[in-house]
């Protein structure tokens, strides 16, 4: 027997059946909550994309949190150099289960142009799993709803995102 | 009576309030601060030592993300110190585009400062008004380099790009809008109770204070000293402006929010008269391809948003600089902190770094 058969026939129209976790990745996608952690110029980018003309709020990001434990998002914007690794390594651990991360600009990607400076973190996936990378120096706002909108995608069909890799 | 510990609270490098990566140690005394210690450090990425690896025309771009919210700024402090080496002559052209864009770059960045001050004291709208108007500068560079912030435009020798008409009249409209602007701001959160109650008379830099430590920039004039280096030192072509610099009286919070207030109006003002009297003409100087100045050294300092930005090259005769030293405002006036925050109570601690304004791509270079 089909689920959809259990619905009687009067509330076909008005009842959509799915499975509970589908609806949890819908859910979630669609209201992700950033945890504010500004390192260096991207993160003024990030809040330019928060702001009124690029307003992440359509698209139900807008919360951005100053303390880890109520995010599930850790946008990494700016250079990370070694003595910043330690408290990012906590805020990321601090983060509740399941969470995300978006390395944000050339810095976080392989160094930027600091790669060959010698207090600088060459990529931030030496340290931290990373779902998204997101290149610019710094990225525009435009880009950073973008990533977020593949952060979605990768969230909500994540079978879809393993087999594009 | 009963004698109490020292509580000492740790803010940063993960706080919304301090601007970036700053971390701060604050002892407390119940809710009185009586100590705080500045740490920093946290995004030190070495920029003076790879300007020793890069040629004098890749050093530029540091120099952007130096100070990220005023590029131009910095990109001319670093050319003007080249050129003074090298002894390139800027076409009078470059030398107004390069006024216009450093004013408007002067604007958007206390923008910032007035959206972070606000949102640190817990007005989320200001923040949103202040960077709608800031998107209006940002269009700006987007039309001349094609770049938001880290622009890269003040190239040695002058500008990377003519001012197209297009810019220029997009520019005018800019500044026809700053007083209506300002006026939006004024009756949005000047005259606002709380926000006077919370600057006014909180963390006062004294005229004396301010001298010893060797501050500059709008938290000098805050306190009184009529010190600008665009008036004191001119370069560039702002000898030929007619401006003011405003200057405060206590060198409270509140005389460091109105100074930058103030700070824009006159940046329209002398952008206007720019506008006025731009030249035709190059907008480009005869550089050689490979650029090599003689031995010696250097140093040029220019007025950045935060205050005196300057540039010491050494040359030993390659075409690469054989040290460079900043001399970065935020750093210097972040020695203050501690004087300005004794006594206060905890929460008003975030209305003194907001107002201080440092930005942590300079203090930590």
């Amino acid at each position: 027997m089909e689920v959809v058969d259990i619905v009687p026939p009067e509330l076909k129209d008005n009842v959509i059946v799915t499975s509970v976790d589908a609806l949890f990745k819908w859910a979630r996608g669609n209201s992700i909550w950033p945890l504010s952690s500004g390192l260096a110029c991207c993160s003024i980018e990030m809040m330019c994309s928060a702001a009124a003309r690029f307003d992440l709020a359509r698209f139900g990001y807008e919360v951005f949190r100053s303390c880890p434990r109520q995010s599930d998002l850790l946008i990494v914007a700016g250079t990370l150099t070694w003595k910043m690794t330690p408290p990012l390594i906590r805020l990321y651990e601090e983060m509740p289960e399941p969470k995300y991360v978006i390395a944000m600009g050339n810095c976080n990607i392989g160094g930027g142009p600091f790669s060959d400076s010698y207090s600088v973190v060459k990529g931030l996936d030496q340290i931290l799993p990373v779902d998204i990378y997101l290149p610019g120096c710094p990225p525009r706002p435009e880009a950073l709803i973008d990533a977020m909108l593949k952060l979605k995608k990768k969230i909500q069909h994540p079978e879809v995102a393993r087999r594009a890799e | 009576m009963a004698q109490t510990e020292h509580y000492i609270l740790n803010m940063g490098p993960q706080h919304p309030s301090t601007h970036g990566v700053l971390r701060v140690k604050v002892e407390l005394d119940g809710e009185r601060i009586v100590h705080c210690t500045p740490v920093m450090g946290y995004l030190h990425r070495g920029i003076e030592k790879l300007m020793e690896s890069r040629t004098y025309t890749q050093c530029v771009p540091f120099t952007d993300r130096l100070d990220y919210v005023s590029s131009m700024n910095n990109n001319w402090a670093f050319c003007g110190a080249v050129e003074k080496l090298a002894g390139i002559e800027v076409p009078e052209r470059a030398e107004y585009i390069r006024v216009i864009c450093a004013e408007l770059n002067r604007i958007a960045s206390h923008q910032v400062f007035i959206g972070s001050l606000l949102i640190d004291l817990g007005a989320a709208t200001g923040m949103i008004y202040a960077f709608r108007d800031r998107e209006k500068v940002l269009d700006l560079f987007n039309i001349i380099c094609g770049a938001r912030m880290t622009c890269h435009y003040i190239r040695i020798g002058g500008v990377i790009k003519d001012a197209q008409d297009e810019f220029l009249k997009e520019t005018q409209k800019f500044v026809d809008y700053v007083p209506q602007m300002l006026q939006e701001y004024d009756n949005l959160f000047t005259g606002n109770e709380i926000f006077m109650e919370r600057l006014k008379g909180t963390s006062i830099i004294t005229k004396e204070d301010a001298l010893r430590f060797n501050m500059s920039g709008p938290n000098i004039r805050a306190s009184g000293h009529e010190y600008d280096i665009r008036k004191i030192d001119s370069y560039g072509v702002y000898d030929r402006f007619d401006f003011q610099v405003p200057t405060g009286t206590k060198g409270d919070n509140w005389d460091r929010y109105r100074i930058r207030f103030e700070e824009i109006r006159e940046s329209a003002r002398i952008i206007q008269q720019a506008l006025d009297s731009i030249p035709a003409g190059p907008y480009m100087a005869k550089v050689p391809k490979v650029l090599k100045p003689a031995k010696g050294d250097v140093y040029h300092r220019v007025e950045n948003t935060r205050g005196e930005l300057g540039f010491y090259i050494v040359s030993d005769g390659t075409t690469k600089p054989y040290r460079v030293h900043i001399h970065r405002p935020s750093f210097i006036n972040l020695q203050a902190l501690d004087t300005m925050c004794k006594g206060l109570l905890l929460a008003d601690a975030v209305a003194a770094y907001a107002t201080v304004d440092p930005l942590m791509g300079e203090v930590d270079c």
